[in-house]
């Protein structure tokens, strides 16, 4: 490939990639996603290869892998075009029929679409599985429609046209306007105007000035980046050298999660390819403007995602945060002014420059404009990546994308914002998702970790949960934030174990108190957010095991206690086989009893009893 | 010079001072225990906790680490920084229960307890990490760093091994605000414990007594640094 020397090289190359495609023949695109990839669509994907070749049918069937597209759960995922045909579970087995069936006959497959697992009705397009039908997917639907590896593909479909109209219709200011008018927010959690910190550091008089993608992602159960990354590295990199051209940036960095080795191996490659295509370098697209990237691998950390950890680590130094009274947009890398974005912000740049900001601002409400991609998991019965408008109500999210919870259960309560996010009840769901709204709440948007829970969640049980990982993840320099996250987990054990004292509950305020306040960096400062937001909606369930020693959903063991209903037992003695404990004792075809000395409370014996004959009480 | 203000009274300090020595040098007394005027400030125990008013945000901040700027406004003992300290103090005080300034803190703080239970394998290390910038800032040796994270963060020699890079001079042991770090001279041989580290010491000229790690004088010759006068390093200081 030759170097393209001008904008409308680039013009005349996407006409050259689109004519020689032929927009009408039919594409498999398999989902190698890092979802279906764990569900080996790799394999299916090599099937489908084996079956083109051998059939001789290279030039009348487009094949193609992809990013994520989101419905992971389903995976692995298969979606055939023309017509959008969506198929689930797809196994290898299964690609003779498909091609044989639905590519060469338009035969649409009934076992392998979508079934509603509440309705059973089945969904053959994908645009019409409710999963898909109530999001906006502008950012993450690119992701089915390019081979990640392929810079054609993002050419293609019109990519880096947003980097050429930037460098040759506007100013670098007039880019810095655009950003500032469509107000996007940092995705990356805090919800900061990336325009704002554009201009700051553009401003600052230091003339080396860099920029960087926060791909650090270490909430646990968030992939969104991750998703971005892997399936549309290219996406990610215009952002970034439209935000470095508005900055004045020559150089940008990467700083990618350890465990994201496909994440780092496709940016690498859009790297490489952009260099080669001029679109990286000393003079991108003959404009003079001039731009390089690297690369940097993080420790696996979850405090290194925090902007002066970061900065710190890309140094070289230990990734652990600094006290930063000087805003890292000033004085950041090196002491350079350093812009700092989330994947999924650098991600939105290009739709801005190309589209415009009133288009932008049109999407979502008033205070947060565009949309956000989730993680939707938990007891809800579609999981995956989800993308929707800002300040779509989280009912919205959880009944009609999600798909509502599975089993018949009762909703309880929604996390969001990651590990130092917060719990929102019933009563709040219609709530709009926002910056905003959610931080009303006592939770938070964070980078988009949505959790749902079920009545079968203990309250208790999850603040527990998050103070463990936060515990475990403080650097441990502040005394407030590396003891305080301790000691409010030593509280909260104690309670689940039925040892919680009168006074607990105010303790562990005082201490959310001391740690918000007294804490370098927002992993001590909001580390207290699981218990407050519990506290503040569910503090009935903390007294509960306090006071009465019982915990309302049957989860803490040492709180609950397995019996048999003699009524019912019919004696077959599949629990008495099953008990790890044999703590089930009696006479077969008798009513068995359970002894509640030897129970561990591992409910083995609740699953197995085939009458519900086995009491939690 | 910049100019702020502190409970209330004016004060000019030097762009790049931090609020506690401008603090400390007229008299505001504010406690702490991970700073050392000689050593860059760290802002890990947060008992020097202040509250700030710049521009229109009023927020706590450890004063050790925040720089002097025109027209900050600072407290030192509002109800909220007294509590927050207070409880810093708490929190502190199961990691080194014994220790005499963690004790006379409190008792000028009005701690009367703590209502946080020690660990079984309490080490008395608060995590101040005075001596790992004593080490590296002041010796240059660089022996011992912070290892693990959160509740697991201790301070180490490399690997958990001996500190193969410890001369030895005992900068660590005396800057410890709790005594948890021990020197022991004997039979010719100085040990740090917990550094696991045992070196030979030179005999004084005069007096026969063992007193300087070899390792030390050749660390200082490595570093070219003249001994203050001829055979200097051959007497012991009771005979210099
Ligand atoms: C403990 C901690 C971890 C963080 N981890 C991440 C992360 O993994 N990814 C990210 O984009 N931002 C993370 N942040 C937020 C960053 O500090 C920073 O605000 C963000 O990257 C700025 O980009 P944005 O304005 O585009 O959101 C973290 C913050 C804290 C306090
Ligand atoms: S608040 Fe916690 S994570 Fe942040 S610097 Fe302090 S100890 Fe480290
Ligand atoms: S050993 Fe002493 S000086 Fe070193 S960190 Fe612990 S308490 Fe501080
Ligand atoms: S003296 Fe300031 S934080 Fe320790």
């Amino acid at each position: 490939m030759s170097k393209i020397n001008s904008v409308g090289e680039l013009a005349e190359l996407r006409a050259a990639i689109l004519d020689q495609r032929d927009a009408g023949r039919p594409c498999i695109t398999t989902c190698l996603g890092t979802g279906c990839h764990a569900y080996d669509s790799q394999e299916v994907y090599n099937a489908f290869a084996g079956e083109i070749h051998s059939r001789d049918l290279a030039d009348k069937v487009d094949l193609r892998g992809s990013g994520c597209h989101g419905f992971c759960e389903q995976g692995p995922i298969v979606v055939l075009s023309p017509g959008e045909i969506c198929y689930c579970h797809v196994q290898p087995e299964d690609a003779a029929e498909i091609i044989t069936e639905t590519v060469l006959k338009n035969e649409v497959i009934e076992r392998l679409l979508y079934r509603d697992p509440v309705t059973g009705r089945r969904f053959e397009r994908e645009g019409e599985i409710p999963f898909y039908k109530h999001q906006d997917r502008l950012i993450l639907g690119q992701n089915r429609l390019l081979d990640p590896k392929n810079i054609e593909d993002y050419l293609a479909l019109g990519g880096y046209k947003a980097l050429a109209g930037a460098l040759a219709e506007m100013t670098p200011e007039d880019v810095l306007e655009e950003v500032k008018k469509a107000n996007l927010r940092g995705r990356g959690g805090g919800g900061f105007p990336a325009g704002i910190k554009w201009e700051t550091a553009r401003r600052a008089p230091e003339k080396e000035k860099y920029v960087i993608v926060n791909a650090d992602e270490g909430d646990p159960g968030a992939y969104m980046d991750r998703s971005l990354l892997e399936g549309n590295p290219h996406l990610i990199l215009e952002g970034l050298l439209i935000g470095a051209y508005a900055i004045g940036a020559a150089e940008g960095y990467l700083y990618a999660r350890q465990e994201y080795p496909l994440a780092v191996e496709n940016f690498t490659l859009a790297v490489q390819q952009a260099e080669e295509y001029g679109l990286l370098g000393s003079d991108i697209l003959g404009t003079g403007f001039a731009f390089s990237v690297k690369i940097k691998r993080g420790a696996g950390a979850f405090v290194s995602g925090e902007s002066s950890a970061l900065m710190a680590a890309i140094e070289g130094l230990v990734g652990e945060p600094r006290p930063k009274h000087i805003n890292t947009a000033i004085s950041g890398l090196w002491g350079k002014p350093s812009n700092l974005n989330n994947v999924e912000t650098w991600a939105n740049v290009p739709l801005i420059i190309e589209r415009g900001a009133a288009w932008f601002k049109r999407i979502g409400n008033e205070r947060n404009s565009g949309t956000k991609i989730f993680s939707l998991v938990g007891k809800i019965n579609n999981t995956g990546l989800v993308e929707v408008p800002m300040g779509t109500p989280l009912r919205k999210i959880i009944e009609d994308i999600g798909g509502g919870i599975p089993g018949g259960k009762k909703f309880k309560a929604v996390q969001t914002g990651g590990p130092s996010g917060g719990c929102i009840p019933e009563q709040y769901l219609d709530t709009p998702v926002d910056f905003d709204c959610l931080e009303e709440l006592g939770a938070m948007m964070g980078s988009g970790g949505m959790i749902v829970m079920d009545e079968d969640n203990c309250i208790v049980d999850v603040a527990k949960y998050f103070m463990h990982f936060l515990k475990d993840e403080s650097c441990g320099k502040c005394s407030s934030c590396r003891e305080g996250t301790t000691r409010m987990y030593e509280i909260l054990d104690a309670i689940t174990r039925g040892e919680g004292r009168e006074g607990d509950l105010e303790l562990l305020e005082e201490l959310a108190w001391v740690m918000k306040n007294a804490s370098l960096c927002a992993l001590g400062s909001t580390a207290a957010n699981p218990v407050l937001s519990t506290l503040r909606y569910f503090r009935e369930e903390y007294a509960a095991h306090i006071q009465e020693k019982r915990c309302p959903a049957k989860v803490c063991p040492a709180l609950i206690r397995y019996s048999i209903d003699p009524e019912i037992c019919d004696g077959c003695g599949r629990c008495r086989r099953s008990c790890p404990e044999k703590a089930i004792t009696g006479e077969l075809n008798t009513p068995l009893v359970i002894d509640g000395a030897l129970c561990s409370r591992c409910g083995i014996c609740r699953e197995v009893c085939h009458l519900e004959a086995i009491v939690v009480e | 010079m910049v100019h702020l203000v502190i409970d209330g009274k004016g004060f000019q300090a030097e762009e790049g001072q931090n609020v506690l020595e401008v603090a400390l040098e007229n008299g505001i007394e504010i406690p702490h225990l991970c700073y050392h005027e000689q050593l860059s400030p760290y802002g890990g125990c947060r008992l020097c906790l202040v509250e700030i008013t710049r521009g229109a945000r009023t927020f706590l901040s450890t004063s050790c680490t925040y720089p002097c700027l025109e027209g900050l406004v600072v407290r030192t003992d509002t109800p909220d920084v007294l509590r927050a300290r207070r409880l810093v103090l708490e929190l502190l005080m199961p990691l080194a229960p014994e220790a005499p300034r963690l004790q006379a803190l409190a008792r000028q703080m009005g701690v009367t307890e703590t209502r946080f239970a020690s660990d079984e394998e309490v080490d008395d290390c608060i995590r101040c990490g005075l001596c790992i910038r004593a080490c590296a800032e002041l010796v240059g040796a660089e022996a011992i760093t912070f290892s693990g994270r959160g509740e697991r963060r201790k301070v180490e020699p490399p690997f958990g091994e001996e500190a193969l890079n410890c001369i030895g001079c005992g900068a660590c042991v005396f800057l410890c605000p709790t005594g948890c770090l021990h020197m022991e001279d004997q039979d010719g041989v100085r040990t740090l414990d917990k550094w696991k580290r045992t070196l030979s010491l030179k005999a004084c000229a005069s007096c026969g007594r063992r007193y300087l790690p070899f390792a030390q004088i050749e660390f200082a010759r490595q570093k070219g640094e003249d001994p203050p006068a001829e055979g200097w390093f051959e007497f012991c200081p009771d005979c210099r």
